[in-house]
Parts: structure tokens; C-alpha cells; sequence
């Protein structure tokens, strides 16, 4: 025994390793993030979906803290019934979700709504991958403009996915929630601060993560860092912080053109192939100018 | 003491009395009567429990597994279109093994839209894995309850469980009911003494994915916990019985069927009206019998045959359709399959849907059918909507 040995074996992890995610997928890095955060004294409600999948194969889990999974679109519904019991207990752990783009922004909306007005003390998260990646690469309501998927694929007469992305953080900012925000896995440090800031404030409280998928979006698997920040530099991700629905905090960036992020992945590919699309890229430009202004992330250059 | 209740309040009262921490529920007609009334105990302070207001019946069920996972005692009500939209939860918390009860007012499935009584509801989620027990009055429903929670919780059964109450017949009808004391209650059910919970201290995975490895062995278990549950119930019923008085022992209870030529087989409310029916027909030199099914799941074949040996005719009354098979009802499948080594006659007859009464007159017409031989049909046909 040395000395060491102590605090060596003080983990603080609550997801481990072993699990059967790919190499470089963005959401099992958001899950081990999100488990560091929180620590022990967590119950996570997972939904449907990769990350559920990818970490709890009978009889195999790779989580440390008590994990629940019922269904797809039920999580919120789950988490506000395990919250309500611990109450009713008079104990203290505090309830997390993770659940994934598809079962938040689409299927799940209803319960979430509910969880939400009814004002639960739980923590929703979303690591969002921006389609359905668990069953194939389908486009859900979080697929950004013109993204290629299965079910949006770019062709003769298709740009890919004719839909912006939804807003969810504003829906859920409209419900009243005291703490919505955005981050990525390319700041984790910004990711754990949120879940830390979200557990320590009472009621529900929603934190979006963009968490680039090597699979569907068409990446190599060492790069998800690398896209997670281009998406940050392009200004189609944002972090911010919404406190009682004002945006408070936001990530300011020296900002790139879009082309440097979309280049990166093939589910873009069809806007550079065969020949380049000025006009569909001028659109994904707008859309990034737009979020600029909104939320005032360019640093100003100074002359 | 007797007291003169609604049935859906007799319900509330034997909910209250086994203590549930969490209660969650989405209005629907006509389970209303029995949800206000447990919100009206949560805000006066009488029970001391957690009421969600869900957004709907499918968050209702879903928050449900939550807490009972969690480890505390919970309880929902719902019916038909209700049950039908929380039906994925309906398989899910019983494939979790999560000792849940719920009451069913049972009402007719849509199209077309109707809320009046009929068994479509409950019948259509019997493959589910949840226990099934029908009341057919207020008293029975609300000891159903407490019969239920203790089964659904015990260590070998770890099955959710509706309670069935025929919806307006039952749920908004008033009746003389003996409601137990709180403490009576405390005694025959203990406190909730999960076999695992969500817990930080202990912490455990649940809900996990199943590959074709083992994915058969879980259905296996959910299927053995319900044979399992046949010989739990009667020995709790008995408990009941010995605590109470009121005897609920059996799975099946016959009712004149000694030397019957005929029975009537039904579930639920219109066994009361049989009873009077068989009556009738008793003194008017007929032999006559009711076989009323107390639980549709576990299906207590063996009684069911045993009750029904030596009877020649049998007509199984039925509240639901199952559209497209030959004998037309679901609960006559279930008899047919447990008497068909003794060779009766034995008839579906699908009546009193959509809450059209049955009289006691059509039960002496079905009565008659069945003697007759006449084939599975539907009773009480309006033949002049059919041009």
C-alpha cells in the first residue's frame, strides 16, 4: 500500500468505462460529464436511446448511481414520480434526466411540458446528437437545416432536412423554468458547472447539450472535440444561460464561417457535391448570423 | 358501520385507508369521482400523500413506475380511452415488476365515442401481465383494494394490479358499504417493503434492455409470478375473511350452481342482476346457476371447471368483443378452454355495450338461448339500426 493508494481508488466517476458506445461518441462523454457533476447522490431517468442502450445491456450497467429506464417518451413523467417519492420520503438525492434529442424535442414533449409546469425538483438533460443516431440516423425536431438523414435525405429535388431546428430551451423558459442552458461537450468545464448550478437551484431545470455523433453525422471519431467547437466558433451552437427566462451568460466567440464546420461532416456533403450550393449555404450563414445577433456571441475585433 | 356511499367514494376511502405516498391521476368519466375525492383528502390532510396532477393518463401510469420504483405505495385510476393511451406503460410497469394498483371504472373503447360501461377496456390489455379483479359492487370493489395491494407487493407475486368497478353502475351508484377503521386496515396491510428501490446507498440499475439471450427467461417469470399469484390471493382473501368477514376466497364464486342444468357465466355488475334473475327462474322450477369470474387474470381455469362440472349449458355473458374472433368474447374463450375436456355446451353472448342494460329479462332470454343451443351472438341488437 502506498500512500497514493487511497486517493487513487476515490473515483470520480459514476459512469465507467466499458460501456459499448462508438469510438468518439459525443453523448457517452456528455453522460460522464454529467455523472462527475452530479456524484453520488443522484437518480438518473434515462429515455429510449443511444446512451440507454449503449449502458445498460442486461446484465451489464456502466452506471454508478441508482439508473432508470421505462420508455422512450416517458422520462420526465418517470423522474416526477421518483421526485415526488423521495419527497414523500423526506430523502435528498437529487433526480436527473438524460434523454436524448429525439425523445425531448419530439416524442416526450408532452411529459416534459407537464413535468415542467408542474414545477418538479428535476434536472432535465438533453444530449443532443440532432436526430434519431439509435435507429439509424432519422431526423428528429432538434436536425438542423438541410442536415442529410434517412428520413430527410438530400437528393434530386432536397436540400435534406427543409426545418430549423426547434427552440426547446425557449419553450421550456416559457414554462417558467428558473434555469434553462445550453452547452457542448467541447466545454466541459461549462457542462459540469451547469448541471452543478442546475442541481443546486430548485425546480425543473433544463440543460440542452450539443453532443456531435461521429456515426450520423459523418466524422471521424477523434474529432468530436474538434466539431463540437466548430459549431461553437460557426455560431450555429450557442452556450448560454437563461436565469427566469433572461439570457444571462454567453459563450462569445471569434466567429468562422460556416463552411469550415458543415466541410467537416457528410451529412453536409450534399451542399459542396457536386458542385457547390451557394445559395442553401447562404441560408445555414443566415441562420448563424441570426443566433449571433441574438445572443450577441461575436467578440468585437478591435481596429 | 354501514354507510350509505357512492361506489366511487367507497373506492377513495379503501385507497386512503392503504395509504398510498403517491397518488397520480388524469380526470376521465367516470373515474372522476373517485380522483376529486382523493384530492379532496390530500388538501384537507387526510391522506398524507403526494397527489400529481398529470398532463395525462400516460404521464399518470409513467409517474407511477417512478415512485414505486423509488419505493413508496402508489395508486392511479383511469378507464378507457385513458387506459388504452397509458397502455405502453401498462406493459412496461408490469414487465419492471412494480407492485402498482389501479383502479379501472370500466367504459366502452371508441369509436364511437362512449362513456358508459362496458368491460373493452381492462379485457383488451390482458396479455399485459397485470392482475385483473372485478367488483360487482361497491363493497367488493372497495375490499378488492386492499386485497390487491397486499397481493401485488408480495416478494413472490410483484404484479401490478387493476381493480374493475363497472363504470355508473358501480362507480356513481349509491350503496350500503362497511368501510374498516384505519386500524383494521394497519393491520392487514402492512407498510410497503420494497424488494429493491431506487436508492443511492444501494445503488442498482432498472429498466435495463433485454437481448434475445434473456430476453424470453423475463417473460417466463412475469408469466410464473401470475400462476404464482392464484394461491396468494386465496390465502390473502382468507386473511380478509378471517379479519372481516366478508368472504372474497375465491378466484371464481358460484351461485346456485348446485344441480344446475344451465349457468350463466359474467363478470362484474350484472352479476348482481343474474342473482335475482336465477332467482326467478329457480322458482319457476328451472335449474339454473351463476358462475361469476372475480378474476380475469390470473384466469383460474381449475375453478372454473371444477364450479362448472355436470353443467350442461353454459352462457358466458360479455361486456366486450374481441372483433374478428369466432366466439365473439374474450372471457368466453378463457371458459371454453377450462371446460372443453367435459363437453358442455357453451356460448359468447355480447350484450350491454356501450352501457346498454341488461335486464333480467335477457338474462332469462340467454338463459333460454343457450338451452336452445343457440350460437355464440350478440343479445339486444336493435335489428331496426342494421337496414
Amino acid at each position: 500500500m502506498t500512500g497514493n493508494t487511497e486517493k487513487e481508488n476515490v473515483s470520480v466517476d459514476y459512469f465507467e468505462s466499458g460501456h459499448r458506445a462508438c469510438g468518439g461518441c459525443g453523448p457517452a462523454l456528455a453522460g460522464k460529464l454529467i455523472a462527475r457533476a452530479a456524484g453520488p447522490n443522484t437518480i438518473i431517468v434515462a429515455s429510449t436511446g443511444c446512451m440507454e442502450v449503449f449502458s445498460t445491456p442486461y446484465p451489464e450497467t456502466a452506471w454508478k448511481t441508482p439508473w432508470i429506464h421505462s420508455l422512450f417518451q416517458n422520462a420526465a413523467a418517470v423522474a416526477s414520480g421518483v421526485e415526488a417519492s423521495l419527497k414523500r420520503q423526506g430523502r435528498d438525492e437529487k433526480v436527473i434526466v438524460i434523454a436524448g434529442d429525439g425523445a425531448t424535442f419530439d416524442i416526450g414533449m408532452l411529459c416534459i411540458s407537464g413535468m415542467f409546469e408542474r414545477g418538479h425538483d428535476v434536472t432535465y438533460i438533453c444530449y443532443d446528437n440532432e436526430a434519431y443516431m439509435n435507429t439509424g440516423i432519422q431526423r428528429s425536431g432538434a436536425t438542423p437545416f438541410d442536415a442529410s438523414t434517412t428520413t430527410s435525405p438530400a437528393g434530386k429535388l432536397s436540400n435534406g432536412n427543409s426545418r430549423p431546428k426547434k427552440d426547446i430551451p425557449a419553450i421550456l423558459a416559457a414554462h417558467g423554468s428558473p434555469y434553462v442552458a445550453t452547452t457542448s461537450i467541447a466545454t466541459p468545464k461549462d457542462l459540469m458547472d451547469k448541471v452543478k448550478r442546475a442541481l443546486s437551484i430548485k425546480g425543473p431545470c433544463y440543460i440542452q447539450v450539443h453532443a456531435p455523433c461521429c456515426t450520423g453525422w459523418g466524422f471521424d471519431g477523434c474529432k468530436t472535440m474538434e466539431l463540437g467547437r466548430l459549431a461553437l466558433n460557426s455560431g450555429l451552437w450557442v452556450n448560454y444561460e437563461m436565469v427566469n427566462g433572461v439570457v444571462e451568460k454567453v459563450k462569445k466567440v471569434k466567429r468562422i464561417p460556416v463552411d469550415d464546420y458543415l466541410k467537416a461532416q457528410k451529412r453536409f456533403r450534399h451542399l459542396y457535391r457536386p458542385q457547390e450550393n451557394k445559395d442553401e449555404i447562404a441560408k445555414i450563414q443566415a441562420i448563424a448570423d441570426s443566433n449571433a445577433q441574438k445572443y450577441g456571441i461575436d467578440i468585437p475585433v478591435k481596429k | 358501520m354501514l354507510q350509505i356511499t357512492e361506489g366511487s367514494h367507497a373506492v377513495a376511502e379503501a385507497v386512503k385507508l392503504c395509504r398510498p405516498q403517491v397518488v397520480s391521476a388524469y380526470p376521465i368519466t367516470p373515474q372522476t369521482h373517485i380522483v376529486e375525492r382523493l384530492a379532496e383528502m390530500v388538501a384537507d390532510g387526510d391522506l398524507n400523500g403526494e397527489y400529481i396532477c398529470v398532463e395525462s393518463e400516460f404521464s399518470a401510469l409513467s409517474s407511477c413506475v417512478g415512485a414505486s420504483a423509488a419505493g413508496s405505495r402508489v395508486y392511479s385510476a383511469t378507464t378507457s380511452q385513458g387506459l388504452a393511451f397509458m397502455a405502453e406503460v401498462v406493459f412496461n410497469a408490469a414487465g419492471m415488476r412494480l407492485p402498482i394498483v389501479m383502479t379501472i371504472a370500466n367504459r366502452a373503447l371508441g369509436a364511437p365515442l362512449n362513456i358508459w360501461n362496458d368491460q373493452q377496456d381492462s379485457i383488451f390489455l390482458r396479455d399485459s401481465g397485470w392482475m385483473q379483479i372485478y367488483g360487482e359492487d361497491a363493497q367488493e370493489a372497495m375490499d378488492l383494494h386492499f386485497i390487491a395491494y397486499k397481493l401485488a407487493e408480495r416478494h413472490d407475486v410483484l404484479l401490478p394490479c387493476f381493480v374493475c368497478l363497472d363504470g355508473f353502475i358501480v362507480s356513481h351508484t349509491f350503496e350500503p358499504v362497511d368501510i374498516p377503521s384505519q386500524k383494521e386496515i394497519d393491520e392487514f396491510l402492512p407498510a410497503f417493503n420494497p424488494l429493491h428501490r431506487l436508492d443511492a446507498k444501494n445503488p442498482m440499475s432498472f429498466g435495463m434492455y433485454a437481448t434475445p439471450d434473456c430476453y424470453q427467461e423475463f417473460r417466463y417469470e412475469i408469466n410464473a409470478a401470475m400462476i404464482r399469484a392464484k394461491a396468494a390471493y386465496r390465502e390473502i382473501a382468507a386473511e380478509f375473511k378471517a379479519k372481516f368477514g366478508r368472504d372474497y376466497t375465491g378466484l371464481v364464486e358460484g351461485y346456485r350452481l348446485e344441480d344446475a342444468e344451465t349457468a350463466i357465466v359474467a363478470m362484474g355488475s350484472i352479476c348482481g342482476t343474474a342473482k335475482d334473475a336465477i332467482d326467478e327462474m329457480r322458482d319457476a322450477g328451472e335449474k339454473v346457476g351463476l358462475l361469476k369470474i372475480r378474476s380475469f387474470r390470473p384466469f383460474p381455469s381449475e375453478e372454473v371447471r371444477t364450479a362448472l362440472k355436470g353443467v350442461k349449458n353454459i352462457a358466458v355473458i360479455e361486456k366486450n368483443i374481441s372483433i374478428g374472433s369466432r366466439m365473439l368474447g374474450a372471457v368466453g374463450l378463457e371458459v371454453k378452454d377450462a371446460v372443453y375436456k367435459d363437453s358442455p355446451n357453451i356460448f359468447s353472448y355480447v350484450g350491454g355495450l356501450g352501457g346498454r342494460d341488461i335486464r333480467k329479462r335477457d338474462i332469462k332470454q340467454i338463459v333460454q338461448w343457450a338451452k336452445e343451443g343457440r350460437n355464440d351472438c350478440f343479445f339486444g341488437l336493435r335489428e331496426e339500426l342494421l337496414k
